[in-house]
């Protein structure tokens, strides 16, 4: 039931709001304005904002330095293939442990995320070994895979949520209308769980955008990522933190763009089934 | 053809036996009512006939071939669930079609088959909504409809009204009949209503803590009460039933009288004193305490001008009396 609110408190809850917001985007403008700086500017101290000098050099530099386009394709394959993959692996087993549970389901689905708790730097050294025996260093199926298993428990767990909201009933009745598993799966379950599957789609792709551990390490040049893009521009030389900057920035902003258009589904499917 | 004949049926959860042992048999075109009270075991004999479970012990036969193993699509039977268990993401068009395109049909077939099947059920202004944009009555329509182009061998209800008002499950439960008058296909409902029951069923198969209580026609059933529970159960308001000197008088451990069977009489053998009234304008059903002690309901025809606190003497109608031994069993 709604409550009544004063607007007086309203206004404290918004303002409070709105800081906090402000504070987590910080680091974000911060970068994005640092990498419109010089170098110069960008390390003054106190730090610039008003009197600093503006440029777009930065990224004019960044383009021509390095093969951005190329990093750019390779995070856009990683990232989509690994979800795409896991979910083709996720949904048939959320479905296994939504609508036909056995005794030990629930422990099955905590080992799983357990698995998220475990520190990366734990499984460093074998995984890049069975790698590097494998030949899958610094290629991309080599990435999908990895990313695709780093990110199957929480793909298992947001599909298994959504698809305990579907009536099992409507599942028996796709069966009494002669609807194998395949079917059952491909025509009445996947597109009732759509909004859910989309969320986790999204999520996903935004997970393996970002990641940075495993890219840095199971990537030289040419299956690199764009989070590899940022870490070649922190040089031995020290850090030229404008052009960091820009390359951040570049790196960024088509996770950002896809989350700020996405960002009704994202939150109605997080949300999905807390409120009937 | 729709024969279905139940063999030593068992089905047990962990070590909780909700169906012990069932043998039954439904013949072809019958329209079959299980009933019973919550959780004896009805809805769960329907979904081990559907295959929806598995049985843990015995054997299935439909028409003749065991099905006891058989996969539910490969059954050829049709269910219409509860819930109505529509395709929200399909228009009605599409959720009609849908066995159709699982067996494999041209559009065209499918398109035939929809268009009849909503003209039986009157959906034909409604094939391209939504189940979200439907009222309950023509939801459970659609999932009939469903249901009737699968042409099966048998259809099965699992209490499809429930969800509905009064007055929609009445007329739906007309229709139903009506449906079944029509197709002369086998259909096996489920329900705990006995009004339901009574009014629809060619035989009741009457269900309590998964063992069948007794089998026989509505009036079998009400005339001739196999025990105790479908005495109790079967009949609104309930059978009266009387223990002690009174049932001794009659050889009997128990007793049983319906409410419609006892006559307000000067004389009759049965004293007692007016509890509460209910008017239903048709009948009066008045609750009397005898100055045995018993509580007995009467149902009067019409207006009676008794009020509480009122004495009155009842009479047991001539061979109405159902007469129990010890063991709740009808005596002859």
């Amino acid at each position: 039931m709604a409550r009544a609110v004063s607007p007086r408190r309203k206004t404290l809850t918004t303002l409070a709001a709105w800081s906090v917001a402000f504070i987590i985007f910080f680091p974000v403008l911060w970068m994005i304005l640092t990498s419109f700086k010089t170098e110069a500017s960008a390390v003054a101290s106190p730090p610039e904002l008003l009197g600093a000098d503006w440029t777009l050099e930065n990224y004019a530099e960044v383009w021509q330095r390095s093969d951005y386009p190329r990093f750019f394709w390779n995070s856009v394959v990683i990232s989509l293939g690994s979800t795409l993959l896991g979910l083709a692996v996720a949904i048939p087993a959320a479905w296994a442990m939504a609508f036909v549970p056995g005794k030990r389901t629930k422990d099955l689905l905590m080992w799983m995320l357990s698995t998220k708790m475990m520190p990366a730097v734990a499984v460093m050294i074998p995984l890049y070994l069975l790698f590097l025996k494998l030949g899958l260093i610094d290629t991309r199926f080599g990435l999908v895979i990895a990313l695709m298993l780093m990110n199957l428990p929480i793909i298992v767990w947001m599909l298994y949520t959504y698809f305990r909201e579907i009536p099992g009933e409507i599942l028996e009745a796709a069966r009494m209308d002669g609807a194998g598993l395949v079917k059952e799966i491909l025509y009445v379950l996947t597109p009732m769980a759509l909004p859910g599957i989309a969320s986790t789609l999204l999520l996903n792709v935004i997970l393996a955008w970002n990641e940075a551990f495993w890219t840095i390490i199971l990537t030289t040049t040419k299956a690199a990522p764009l989070s590899a893009f940022i870490a070649s521009f922190s040089a031995p030389q020290g850090l030229f933190y404008a052009k960091l900057s820009a390359a951040s920035t570049m790196a960024i902003a088509p996770i950002l763009i896809l989350g700020w258009f996405s960002q009704k589904q994202l939150v109605r499917g997080l949300t999905f089934g807390a409120v009937k | 053809m729709g024969k279905i004949t139940l063999q030593h049926v068992n089905k047990s959860f962990g070590e909780v036996a909700v169906i012990p042992d069932i043998n039954l048999q439904i013949e072809d075109g019958e329209f079959v009512v299980f009933v019973g009270p919550s959780g004896c075991g009805k809805s769960t004999l329907l979904r081990l006939i559907a295959g929806l479970e598995d049985v843990t012990a015995g054997r299935i036969d439909i028409d003749g071939t065991d099905a006891t193993h058989l996969p539910p699509a490969r059954r050829g039977l049709a269910m219409v669930f509860q819930s109505y268990a529509l395709y929200p993401h399909m228009t009605v068009r599409k959720n009609i079609a849908f066995p159709l395109k699982m067996a494999g049909l041209s559009e065209e077939e499918q398109e035939k088959k929809v268009q009849h099947a909503a003209r039986i059920l009157n959906l034909s202004n409604y094939l391209d909504r939504r189940p979200g944009q439907l009222s309950g009555g023509q939801r459970q329509r659609v999932a009939i409809g469903r249901a009737i182009v699968r042409e099966p061998a048998a259809f099965l209800f699992d209490e499809p009204l429930s969800n509905l008002d009064a007055a929609l499950r009445v007329t739906m439960r007309q229709e139903i009949t009506e449906l079944h008058q029509s197709l002369k296909t086998t259909m096996i409902y489920v329900t705990h209503d006995q009004v339901e029951a009574m009014t629809m069923a060619d035989k009741i198969v009457v269900l309590n803590a998964g063992n069948i209580e007794q089998v026989g026609s509505p009036l079998d059933l009400y005339h001739r009460p196999a025990n105790l529970f479908v005495a109790g159960f079967i009949g609104s308001p309930r059978m009266n039933l009387i223990e002690g000197a009174e049932a001794a008088r009659h050889q009997a451990a128990t007793i049983g009288i319906r409410p419609e069977h006892l006559d307000i009489t000067e004389g009759g053998p049965w004293q007692g004193t007016v509890g509460l009234t209910e008017h239903l304008g048709s009948d009066t059903f008045l609750k009397v305490t005898l100055d045995t002690g018993e509580l007995l309901t009467v149902r009067a025809n019409g207006e009676v001008a008794l009020r509480h606190g009122d004495r009155v003497a009842l009479a047991p109608q001539q061979g109405k009396i159902h007469r129990f031994g010890p063991d709740g069993k009808a005596l002859a």
